[in-house]
C-alpha cells in the first residue's frame, strides 16, 4: 500500500456505534480516498452524521477502527486528531470575534504569530473586512464561510463537513455548493460531506455512499447512482423512480423479457442487481426522465425495440423547463413522467390516453423482495 | 498495515501518538459527583439536616435553663395549633388575596412591558427592578408615611367615605389606614410585586405577537384573544408568579410587624417571638414545621392542579 | 367624548400597568422625599421642613454605616462562595446524566419554596444546639445557603440553552478539556454566572429574616434599620436608601449605554 504524505485516505474497518439497544451504525467498512470529496447522504437517523462524528472523535465507535492515512486513531481524543469540522449550524464561538474565530485552532496549537495566517484565509473567503465582528453580525452565508475558514486553516487532512449548507437558502446553496467544491480543488484535502440533500450531494461530491438505517445502501459515483441504483429506496430518495412490478418471462441474449404492465419489457440483465430466476419476480425501474410520451393515435409510429405501456394522463403540471404528467395504467401505480417543454403535444391533457416509451437501456431491475417505497416519504428533512 | 509517520502533519497534532492505554472512562463517570460535592453538601448540613433538627426539637421538653430533651411530646403540636391557629388562618387569608392581588395588578403590566412598551421596555424594566435595590425594609416603612393617619391617602379615602365602608367590612378600623389588615395586604402585594411580574414577563414574552394578530384574523374579539390564547400561553409564569408571591407572604412578619398592630400578626411573627424572645424552641419548632408541611402541600396540589410540573 | 372612551379602552393596559408602576415606584420617591426632611421628634414618618442635613453627615448616625460596611461585606463573600458552589452544581445538572439527578433536583428547588422563617428558624436550633457562637460566620454559612439555589437557577438555564457543538467545536480546532472549559464554556456561561452573582449580591444584602434569626448581637444594615423601626428612624437611613437606589439605576444605565455602543461599533 502506497501512503501519500499528505495521505489524508480514511478507512473505517468494521466501525459501529450503538446506544444502549438502538444501534446508529451497523458495522461498517468504508475507504475513502485521499483528496476525494466524498458525500455520506441519507434522511435523518439513517447514522451519517453518527459515522462523521466517530472521524472526528466526538463519539466513540462501539466496535471497530478509524484510520487516518494508516495510523489507527481510534483513541484519539477530537483535540489530537488531524480533522477538523464544519459543524451544522456552524458552531461559531458567539463571544469571539471572526478573526479570533479563524485563529481558535492555531492559538491552541501554540502559534505565535497568527495575523497574516487569519487574514490571508478570511481573504479566501472573502471576509477580510469583517475581521472585528461577532458571528452574530454576518449573515448565514457569510457565517458559513467562516466556519470553513475556521476549519481549513489548521491544514486539516480531513475536512468533515456536517450539513453546512443546511441553514441556507435554496439560491446561496447552489453558491456555496460551487464555491465549496472550488475550494476543495484548490486544496486538495480529502472532504467527508453529511448531508441529506440528494441534489447537493450529486452536484460536489465525486463518490456518494447512500445511508440507510445504519448502513450503507450503495456507493458509487453520483451518475452511476442515479442511473443504475441498487435498491428501492436508493431508486426512491436520489430523485424519482417509477418502479413497476414483473415477471421475468424470458432470458434472450443480454436481455431479459419481462411481462409488466400487461405488456412486454425488456431490461440488460447487466442492469439487473437481483437474483435472476424465470418467472421469478422483479421490480422494474425508469426515470421519469427517460419517458417519452405520444399519443395514443399517435402509437404507429414508435421505434421498434423501444419498452412501451399504455395509460391515461390523470394529471400533468407545468414546472417551466418541463412538463410533469401523472399516468395511469391498467395493472400498475402511477407512473410519472417529465417532458421537456420542447415542443409541447397539445392533445397531451389529463384524460387522454397515451403510449409511454423508453429505451430498454435506461431500465434497471431491482430485488422484488424490498419495500417499493423505501425512501420516498424521506427526502425533507426538517433543518 | 504499514504505520510510517506523515511528516507534513500539523505540529501538536499528528496521529503518530500512541492511544492512552485505559480509557479515562471511570474518572469522567465521576466528574459530576465532584462537581455536586461542596454544594451539595453544604445544603445537606446547614439546609436539610437543620429541618431534621427542627423535627426533633418540636417533640422535645425542658428549659432554657436544664436543656431540652426529645420526650415524643406531640402534645406541643396540639397546643401550637389549638393556641395559634388565628394566626395561621390569618398568614393564608392575608398571603392568598396579596398574591391574587400582585396578579390582578402585575399582569397589566407585565403585559405591557412584553407587548407594548416598544423602545421603552428597558426603562420600564429597570424601573420594575430598580425599587429591590433600595432595602425592601426602608421601602416598607416608607409605607408607614404614605398612608399615615395625617397623609394625603388616607385624608383622601376619608373625604370620599370609603374608609367608611372598608371599616364596616372589617378590613379597617375607624379613621385610619395603619394598623389594619388593608395596610398589611397592601404592604405584602407591594413586596411581593416585582416576583409576580418578572415570571409573568418571561412567560409573555415568549409569546409570538403574531399569535395575537391569528386569533384576530381567525374572528376573536381582544378579550377572547386574551381568555382563549394569551393568558393560557402565559400559564408557566402565573404559577410560577403566584408561588413566588404566595411562599414569602404567608412566612413573612415584617410587613405585619411594622404596618399592622397586635390584632394583625401573622405565624411568622408567632415564630419570630417564640424563638426570639420567648425562647420556646420546641413550641417555635412545631409552628414553623407545620407551616412547612401547610405550604409544601398547597404547593404541591397547586403545582398538580396547574398541570406545570416542569417548574424546577 | 367618543373618541376619548376608545382611546381609554384601546389603552386600558397601559393605564392599568402604569399605574401597577406608580404603585411600585412611590415608596421610593417618598425615600428621596423624605431623605431631606428634617423630623421633630425620632421618627421620620411626617415632613416637617427641608434640610440637607442627612445628606452631608450619613454616617452621623451610631452604628449606621458600621451596619452597612458589614452587610457589603457578608454580601461579597456570600456572593462569592455562593456563585462557585452554585456554578459547579449547574455545570453537573446541566452536562451530566447521573442517578441522584432526581433527588439534587429536589434539594436545589426546596430551600426556594420554603418560607424563609422556616429555613431561619430551623438554621438556628441548629447552631443553638451545637454551641456555635451566632455572628458572622453564621451569618455568612446561612446566605450562602439560601443564595445557592438562585445562583444554581440562573447558571443552569444558560449552560443548558449552550449549543453543545461549540464545547465540540473547540476540542475539533485542538483545545484540550481545560482549554475549551476556560476558552469557551466559561466566557459563553458568565452572563449566567453574573446574573447569578448579582442576584446574590441583592439577595444576602437585602436579607432580614434569616440574619434576624441567625446574627446574635451582630447587627447587620437591614438589622439596623428593623430596630431603629423600634426605636426612631434616623433621616440617614433614607439617604442610604436613596443612594443605594441611584448606584443601581446608575450601574443598569452605564451597562446599557456600553451595550448599545457595542452593538453600535
Amino acid at each position: 500500500m502506497t501512503q501519500l504524505t499528505s495521505g489524508g485516505d480514511v478507512r473505517l474497518d468494521r466501525i459501529s456505534k450503538t446506544y444502549g439497544s438502538f444501534t446508529a451504525v451497523h458495522p461498517l467498512d468504508l475507504h475513502i480516498p485521499a483528496g476525494s470529496f466524498f458525500a455520506l447522504l441519507g434522511a435523518s437517523g439513517c447514522g451519517k452524521t453518527t459515522t462523521l462524528r466517530m472521524i472526528a472523535g466526538l463519539e466513540d465507535p462501539t466496535t471497530g477502527t478509524v484510520q487516518l492515512a494508516g495510523e489507527d486513531i481510534t483513541a484519539l481524543p477530537p483535540h489530537k486528531r488531524p480533522v477538523n469540522t464544519v459543524f451544522q449550524s456552524y458552531a461559531l464561538f458567539p463571544h469571539l470575534d471572526i478573526f479570533e474565530n479563524v485563529a481558535f485552532g492555531l492559538r491552541r496549537r501554540g502559534v505565535k504569530s497568527v495575523k497574516k495566517q487569519v487574514e490571508e484565509m478570511l481573504e479566501l473567503v472573502q471576509l477580510g473586512d469583517f475581521a472585528r465582528r461577532k458571528p452574530q453580525q454576518l449573515s448565514g452565508g457569510q457565517q458559513q464561510r467562516v466556519a470553513v475558514a475556521r476549519a481549513l486553516i489548521n491544514h486539516p487532512r480531513v475536512l468533515l463537513l456536517d450539513e453546512p449548507l443546511g441553514a441556507l437558502d435554496l439560491k446561496l446553496r447552489r453558491q456555496m455548493q460551487l464555491e465549496l467544491k472550488r475550494i476543495q480543488t484548490e486544496v486538495g484535502i480529502t472532504f467527508i460531506h453529511v448531508t441529506h440533500d440528494q441534489e447537493e450531494a450529486m452536484t460536489m461530491a465525486d463518490t456518494v455512499a447512500v445511508m440507510n438505517g445504519g448502513r450503507v445502501e450503495q456507493r458509487g459515483a453520483p451518475a452511476e447512482l442515479y442511473e443504475n441504483p441498487g435498491t428501492t429506496f436508493v431508486a426512491n430518495f436520489l430523485g424519482t423512480s417509477n418502479l413497476i412490478e414483473a415477471e421475468i418471462t424470458d432470458k434472450s441474449g443480454g436481455d431479459l423479457v419481462l411481462t409488466a404492465a400487461g405488456g412486454r419489457l425488456a431490461l440488460p440483465a447487466d442492469r439487473c442487481s437481483a437474483p435472476v430466476r424465470t418467472g421469478g419476480k422483479l421490480l422494474v425501474g425508469v426515470r421519469p426522465e427517460k419517458i417519452t410520451l405520444a399519443h395514443a393515435e399517435d402509437a404507429g409510429s414508435v421505434p421498434e425495440g423501444r419498452n412501451r405501456i399504455t395509460g391515461r394522463i390523470v394529471d400533468s403540471s407545468f414546472i417551466g423547463v418541463s412538463t410533469q404528467y401523472l399516468i395511469t395504467t391498467p395493472d400498475c401505480p402511477e407512473i410519472t413522467v417529465y417532458e421537456q417543454n420542447i415542443e409541447r403535444d397539445a392533445r397531451l391533457v389529463p384524460g387522454a390516453e397515451v403510449v409511454l416509451h423508453w429505451n430498454p437501456a435506461h431500465t434497471f431491475g431491482l430485488d422484488a423482495a424490498q419495500d417499493i417505497d423505501a425512501g420516498t416519504e424521506l427526502d425533507e428533512e426538517a433543518p | 498495515m504499514s504505520a510510517t509517520a506523515t511528516s507534513e502533519a500539523p505540529a501538536d497534532a499528528g496521529p503518530v501518538r500512541k492511544p492512552p492505554l485505559v480509557k479515562p472512562a471511570v474518572r469522567k463517570r465521576l466528574v459530576p459527583y465532584w462537581l455536586l460535592l461542596p454544594g451539595i453538601l453544604w445544603l445537606l448540613v446547614f439546609f436539610a439536616a437543620p429541618l431534621i433538627y427542627q423535627a426533633s426539637t418540636s417533640v422535645q421538653t425542658g428549659s432554657l435553663e436544664e436543656g431540652f430533651k426529645v420526650t415524643w411530646h406531640v402534645q406541643t403540636y396540639w397546643d401550637a395549633l389549638t393556641e395559634y391557629y388565628p394566626h395561621f388562618l390569618r398568614s393564608v387569608l392575608y398571603a392568598a388575596t396579596a398574591t391574587v392581588l400582585c396578579l390582578l395588578l402585575g399582569y397589566p403590566l407585565a403585559y405591557l412591558i412584553a407587548f407594548r412598551a416598544g423602545r421603552w421596555r428597558n426603562l420600564v424594566m429597570i424601573l420594575v427592578i430598580a425599587p429591590f435595590f433600595t432595602s425592601f425594609l426602608i421601602r416598607t416603612l416608607a409605607w408607614k408615611t404614605i398612608l399615615s393617619d395625617s397623609g394625603p391617602v388616607v385624608g383622601a379615602l376619608n373625604s370620599l367615605h370609603i374608609l367608611d365602608v372598608t371599616s364596616y367590612l372589617g378590613i379597617t378600623e375607624g379613621q385610619r389606614v395603619l394598623a389594619t389588615p388593608l395596610a398589611v395586604v397592601c404592604g405584602l402585594t407591594y413586596n411581593f410585586l416585582p416576583f409576580m411580574i418578572l415570571p409573568l414577563y418571561t412567560s409573555l414574552e415568549r409569546i409570538d405577537p403574531r399569535l395575537h394578530e391569528a386569533a384576530g384574523d381567525l374572528y376573536a374579539r381582544p378579550l377572547t384573544t386574551f381568555r382563549r390564547v394569551t393568558f393560557p400561553l402565559s400559564m408557566p409564569g402565573v404559577v410560577a408568579g403566584t408561588l413566588l408571591t404566595f411562599i414569602p407572604a404567608a412566612g413573612d412578619y415584617i410587613n405585619a410587624e411594622l404596618l399592622g398592630s397586635t390584632d394583625q400578626k401573622m405565624i411568622g411573627n408567632v415564630i419570630q417571638s417564640q424563638f426570639l424572645r420567648v425562647l420556646d424552641y420546641p413550641t417555635a419548632a412545631a409552628l414553623s414545621f407545620i407551616l412547612m408541611a401547610a405550604i409544601l402541600t398547597m404547593v404541591t396540589v397547586y403545582i398538580r392542579k396547574s398541570g406545570t410540573e416542569d417548574l424546577v | 367624548m367618543t373618541a376619548l372612551t376608545r382611546w381609554i379602552r384601546r389603552n386600558l393596559v397601559v393605564i392599568a400597568g402604569l399605574g401597577t408602576l406608580a404603585y411600585l415606584i412611590l415608596p421610593n420617591v417618598v425615600v428621596l422625599v423624605f431623605s431631606f426632611n428634617k423630623p421633630n421628634g425620632r421618627f421620620n414618618y411626617e415632613w416637617q421642613r427641608f434640610s440637607t442635613d442627612a445628606w452631608t453627615d450619613p454616617c452621623g448616625v451610631a452604628d449606621l454605616c458600621g451596619s452597612l460596611s458589614l452587610s457589603l461585606k457578608i454580601a461579597v463573600w456570600a456572593t462569592i462562595g455562593a456563585t462557585v458552589l452554585g456554578t459547579m452544581i449547574s455545570f453537573a445538572l446541566a452536562r451530566y446524566r447521573f442517578r441522584a439527578r432526581p433527588a439534587v433536583n429536589s434539594l436545589i428547588f426546596l430551600p426556594m419554596a420554603m418560607p424563609e422563617v422556616v429555613m431561619a428558624a430551623s438554621l438556628a436550633t441548629l447552631f443553638l444546639n451545637m454551641g456555635v457562637d451566632f455572628g458572622f460566620w453564621t451569618i455568612l454559612i446561612a446566605h450562602i445557603m439560601f443564595c445557592l439555589s438562585f445562583v444554581v437557577t440562573a447558571v443552569k438555564a444558560r449552560v443548558m440553552s449552550m449549543d453543545p457543538r461549540l464545547e465540540q467545536a473547540a476540542q475539533d480546532l485542538y483545545a484540550s478539556p481545560a482549554q475549551t472549559f476556560l476558552r469557551v464554556t466559561l466566557p459563553i456561561a458568565a452572563p449566567g454566572i453574573a446574573a447569578g452573582a448579582l442576584l446574590s449580591f441583592a439577595l444576602s444584602f437585602d436579607d432580614f429574616i434569616i440574619t434576624n434569626f441567625n446574627a446574635g448581637s451582630t447587627v447587620t444594615f437591614p438589622m439596623f434599620v428593623w430596630g431603629s423601626a423600634q426605636r426612631g428612624t434616623p433621616v440617614q437611613i433614607n439617604v442610604i436608601g436613596t443612594a443605594m437606589f441611584a448606584v443601581a439605576v446608575l450601574c443598569v444605565l452605564v451597562g446599557q449605554l456600553a451595550g448599545a455602543r457595542r452593538k453600535r461599533s
